[in-house]
């Protein structure tokens, strides 16, 4: 895949690029409301510079966990560590160092965007000169210059939703929690935060991010949580959850003229290897093992035809999702719906 | 002192966004007149604006501050916009103490302005200054409080000014404001030393007309743990019922 559509498909930080260690921890974290456990016995890591995904259906328990270690609620049992330091029973020596947007757009709608951001800043202790600096510096950098001196009730819902997550970050958090941040937002509005998200990844900030779209998990996350009921049902990196569930080696070749012959041709000669014809340009070799692509290539020549591309076929991380949760993305995609209406 | 900025930041926050508004200025100044008027009408004498005034003044402070903080609060809360307090790196006390701080501040404006009215027309010397500026201080924070203790109990607007009026339309009849304590039936005496407004404005009757039925060394301290009291109680329920 070249650089070019890289940058395109994905917008985080490249892993090379990320500095190592891990920045946030959680270990057997459960919270429970009299009968009902949300979250059970969740641990896992954050590690500096990623962005990570908290992947589930509504009620899954991914905003309770974000409650959980922002301090908005308290555990029943576990601990949470920033930065090495253990906080679960001291969340306000943690807090400065996070920066928290939640689910639905929380500034005043009696202040301005500009009087908005300056009161959050104050909030950390910001001194005036500064937070009025940062303030005009991130209203410029999330486009909403122009909207600065307007009241924050006549803001649209992308624009909230935008100067949400510059109150979140003017602090300079080591760490930003996003619950659901392109939720009930227009196509245009989700797309800009997307890159803003990106952007932000891309300059240091390390993200916790919660979602139920699996499109913007895959195009957003470095490392990816699958969560259902309360539980943690499978933690990693795309490629990880792809290996893992990569039963076999899919390998598309585009070719000049596939025919019947062509396809019957390669049968024999690799006994390993299941052989389909997609169409009159397309064949699909299917293998438990690995697929060795020079003696492909070469028998294809042999047999006449010209391949011009070979492709290899991973699972879609919709199709990973639905294999160890058992959740069908279809609810997922109707819960959505719901949710935007 | 980072926790000061933001403790000066909440209180200029309210103060602009809610206390200062021009119908609330207008209430702390109509409110009083209105009162005035009434007893005026109602006793067609002389108006004794000196023995009215501290139960003015306490009025003006109660129906300033309780159901203003309680509906704010709420409000926030209602918006969300009060996770966002309590996810900033502010100890709790502090918090709700800059959060309370508007409501004090504006309750002991609205005191002021039937004290300053009533030294155009009426002769104010002799007054205990300190007694009457040290309870004003007083009943501006219990009552605020008050409003806290109703703000952490409800989750509506509509529940947090119907429980205001429960506290404070009662209050106006039972803690001595313009009915002596002495003249209550005696049934309801007892109520009336158990609701912090009558020991405020017992120390303003002693200071402004030297009437108060209690010593100042009791009622001063009695205010403060009525204060602390509710304060504390408060915090407790925060941290049981918004920090789950």
């Amino acid at each position: 895949m070249s650089d070019q559509r890289e940058k395109s498909m994905f917008l985080r930080l490249k892993d090379a690029e990320r500095p190592a260690g891990e920045i946030l921890r959680a270990d057997n974290l459960v919270k429970r409301f009299e009968a009902v456990t949300a979250v059970d016995g969740a641990s896992f890591s954050v590690h500096r510079g990623e962005i990570f995904g908290f992947l589930g259906p509504n009620g899954a328990g991914k905003t309770t966990t974000i409650n959980l270690l922002t301090g908005l609620a308290r555990p029943t049992s576990g601990t949470m560590y920033l930065e090495g330091r253990e906080y679960t029973d001291h969340p306000k020596r943690a807090q400065g160092l996070m920066g928290i947007v939640p689910d639905e757009s929380n500034l005043y709608d009696e202040l301005d965007g500009f009087q908005n951001l300056a009161f959050c800043a104050a909030l950390y202790g910001i001194d005036k000169t500064e937070r009025e600096a940062r303030s005009g510096a991130l209203l410029e950098q999330f486009g909403l210059k122009q909207a600065g001196k307007r009241p924050f009730r006549a803001y649209s819902k992308g624009m909230k939703r935008k100067l949400t997550i510059a109150a979140g970050i003017i602090h300079r958090p080591k760490i930003l929690f996003l619950d659901e941040p392109t939720t009930g937002i227009d196509v245009a509005s989700a797309r800009q935060i997307r890159s803003l998200i990106g952007e932000l990844n891309r300059r240091g900030t390390t993200v916790f991010l919660t979602t139920h779209y699996i499109e913007e998990a895959e195009r957003l996350c470095h490392r990816i949580a699958f969560i259902v009921d309360g539980r943690l049902v499978r933690i990693g990196s795309l490629e990880e959850l792809m290996k893992e569930h990569q039963q076999e080696t899919v390998l598309e070749l585009a070719v000049h003229q596939a025919g019947a012959e062509l396809a019957d041709a390669l049968r024999p000669r690799f006994p390993g290897y299941t052989v389909h014809r997609s169409d009159e340009h397309h064949l699909r070799l299917v293998s438990a093992g690995s697929i060795e692509l020079l003696p492909l290539l070469k028998a294809v020549a042999e047999g006449g035809a010209e391949v011009t591309e070979a492709r290899l076929i991973r699972p879609t991380l919709e199709e990973v999702f639905v294999r160890v949760t058992g959740i069908e993305s279809g609810l997922m995609r109707q819960e959505r719906e719901g949710k935007k209406k | 002192m980072s926790s000061w900025t933001a403790f000066r930041a909440i209180v200029a926050k309210d103060m602009k966004t809610y206390y200062l508004k021009p119908p609330n200025i207008s209430w702390g100044l109509i409110f009083p007149f209105a009162w005035m008027l009434m007893f005026y009408l109602r006793s067609r004498t002389p108006l004794d604006i000196r023995e009215l005034l501290p139960g003015v003044v306490s009025m003006s402070i109660l129906f300033g501050t309780t159901s203003m903080l309680a509906v704010t609060i709420t409000f926030e809360r209602r918006s969300r916009s009060f996770e966002r307090l309590l996810l900033a790196p502010l100890e709790l006390s502090l918090l709700m103490l800059a959060k309370t701080g508007g409501a004090i501040l504006f309750g002991m404006l609205n005191a002021f302005v039937p004290i300053l009215v009533a030294a155009f027309v009426v002769d104010l010397s002799g007054v205990l200054w300190p007694a009457v500026i040290g309870s004003i201080l007083l009943i501006a924070a219990t009552s605020t409080f008050l409003g806290l203790f109703i703000s952490v109990a409800v989750h509506e607007v509509f529940e947090a000014q119907t429980f205001s009026n429960f506290f404070r339309f009662p209050m106006l009849f039972l803690c001595g404001l313009f009915i002596p304590v002495s003249a209550l039936p005696v049934f309801l005496r007892p109520l009336s030393f158990v609701l912090p407004l009558t020991y405020g404005a017992d120390i303003l009757k002693a200071a402004i007309n030297g009437e108060g039925i209690l010593p100042l060394w009791l009622s001063f301290p009695v205010l403060l743990l009525f204060g602390a009291g509710l304060f504390l109680f408060s915090l407790r329920n925060i941290k049981r019922k918004w920090v789950l």
